[in-house]
């Protein structure tokens, strides 16, 4: 590897992380404000113009917290958890493309750190590792509540990960490979939100859950055992685990953008490669503004019922979506291209029928009471 | 570049040793899973080592990030964080003993004295090997069949714990 490669790749990483770093305070401020408009109020408008200085205030605060590590707690493991949330958030965007190739000075950049050729995978591999982080926290605090806590949103995280991982695979059936940049490169022609639309749908909740966030915001449930994984954290440890679900909202919306909105790819992106970036912040904004619009509007599911449509609707849905798909492109392949509209034909059935089972199950709950 | 791969894989082989036997002293059940990730962990970079970037990951989602965590369930829902002290097996030790020597002479054996696996390892894969085109190419054409009978066999399993474990509505106990 020649010294220049070297070089590149460490800068794009560093701007990368700093980036992400950067915009996870933002958005905290950005949904903090979102919230308080959709509820009537002002929100954080204080620190600097429109309170733009809020998230450093909010660091600094946190930073001088004082952090208490219980007496009975596994230290080791406990100051590892954090670590282990906040790691694979910002490593799991390495394989995400920000744009085309650009030109600086002579030398021909590719905006992306790295293109491997199991990018989906890689990015399926790291998710998976995150749930250590929760399940640590909640073990080595030597608590109860955050046990069970841990445990519970373990269970979700790993439930959803089926569904999650199946909605990759119709995206890789569609674009016929593991290659981030190929999957972008094949919407070109249409995105596959269009193609796969109950995909995308799925997708969509699946991460909200790999995120726990509402409506599937266990580890924020209060009321039921006071928080959950995170109750013993304090100070810039507690600050981690919020971090890192800030910076996986990024990246999670990063990779929703990529592998079904088309990526970097938009309007003039071929004669201006520059664009290719703020497409995708354009698009990551949007996204952001989605999670943070259901949070704010539905109410939080209870516990048996969030496992019950994980394993009951979603994983078969997911299963017949990957089906149909792969059916449609075997006819469009044998046929012609005018099969391939069978896919988002196909993909609108199965969402019906799934709403339609949701919507008997709910009516046979109160039917028994 | 020989060398740097050679430097590689003397440190991940150490890391991947003294994984192995924290796995095995650790006296907390939870440590000992964690120390089996990380070993987890470790061959996969071996995989990556060996240019097999597909195998390398399908090692960490499903080992690391599946089965361990799977693992680390079962032992924090049964409560058996704390081993209770050793019980001595007699004939484990000797037992354990005798069959790694046996291993280590079979090894030193085939390599120094017969020669044949070093004829193994100059048969090196072509560039293309560790492609996820390739692997699911062999994998639904050459091996179609070992690979679904896999899968029945790990549904059966699935079926089996399902029954085991679930409330039994037919009456009988």
């Amino acid at each position: 590897m020649d010294s220049a490669l070297f070089w590149e790749i460490f800068f794009k990483s560093l701007i990368l992380i700093l980036v992400l770093l950067t915009g996870f305070a933002y958005t905290t401020y950005y949904e903090r404000r979102t919230l308080a408009r959709i509820q009537s109020r002002v929100g954080p408008n204080r620190a600097g113009p429109f309170g733009l200085l809020q998230p450093i205030a909010d660091a600094v605060k946190l930073i001088f917290k004082e952090e208490l590590i219980p007496g009975q707690a596994f230290k080791a493991v406990f100051i590892l958890a954090p670590i282990l949330t906040v790691v694979p958030a910002i490593l799991i965007t390495a394989t995400v493309p920000w744009g085309g190739t650009v030109m600086i000075g002579e030398r021909a950049v590719k905006l992306g750190v790295a293109d491997i050729n199991v990018g989906v995978l890689y990015i399926m591999s790291v998710a998976s590792i995150a749930v250590y982080g929760v399940v640590l926290a909640g073990w080595s605090s030597n608590n109860k509540y955050a046990m069970m806590g841990g445990l519970r949103s373990t269970a979700q995280m790993i439930s959803y990960e089926l569904a999650l991982g199946l909605s990759f695979v119709a995206v890789i059936l569609l674009a016929n490979s593991m290659k981030m940049t190929e999957i972008v490169e094949a919407q070109r022609g249409l995105p596959f939100f269009l193609l796969q639309p109950v995909g995308m749908i799925v997708f969509f909740f699946a991460t909200l859950a790999e995120l726990n966030r509402g409506p599937f915001d266990m580890p924020e449930a209060e009321q039921e055992i006071s928080a959950g994984y995170n109750v013993e954290y304090s100070g810039m440890k507690f600050a981690l685990f919020m971090m890192a679900e800030y910076t996986k909202m990024i990246s999670i919306s990063a990779i929703t953008a990529t592998i079904f909105f088309g990526g970097y790819l938009g309007p003039g992106v071929d004669a201006y490669p520059w664009l290719g970036p703020i497409y995708m912040f354009v698009k990551i904004f949007l996204i952001l503004f989605m999670m943070i619009w259901v949070r704010a509007s539905w109410p939080r599911i209870r516990y048996d019922r969030l496992m019950a449509l994980g394993w009951k609707i979603m994983l078969p849905l997911s299963l017949a979506l990957v089906f149909t798909t792969a059916i449609g492109i075997l006819l469009a392949d044998l046929f012609g291209g005018m099969w391939l509209w069978l896919i988002p034909v196909f993909s609108l059935i199965s969402g019906a029928v799934a709403v339609q089972a949701i919507n008997l199950s709910l009516r046979r709950k109160a039917y028994a009471r | 570049m020989m060398t740097i791969d050679l430097i590689l894989f003397l440190i991940l082989a150490v890391v991947a040793i003294a994984t192995a036997l924290g796995m095995l002293v650790s006296r907390n059940a939870v440590y000992s899973a964690l120390f089996l990730v990380l070993n987890f962990a470790t061959v996969a970079v071996f995989y990556l080592l060996l240019g097999a970037p597909f195998i390398a990951l399908t090692q960490v989602t499903v080992y690391a990030g599946a089965i361990m965590v799977l693992f680390l369930f079962v032992i924090m829902l049964l409560g058996t964080d704390e081993l209770p002290e050793r019980k001595v097996l007699n004939w484990q030790k000797p037992m354990a003993i005798f069959l790694a020597l046996v291993l280590m002479a079979e090894g030193v054996y085939l390599i120094f004295i017969q020669k044949s696996a070093s004829g193994l390892i100059n048969n090196a894969p072509g560039a293309d090997f560790g492609s996820p085109q390739a692997i699911g190419d062999m994998l639904f054409n050459k091996y179609l069949l070992p690979f679904e009978v896999t899968s029945i066999l790990l549904l059966v399993a699935m079926v089996g714990a399902i029954v085991l474990t679930g409330n039994m509505k037919g009456g009988q106990s």
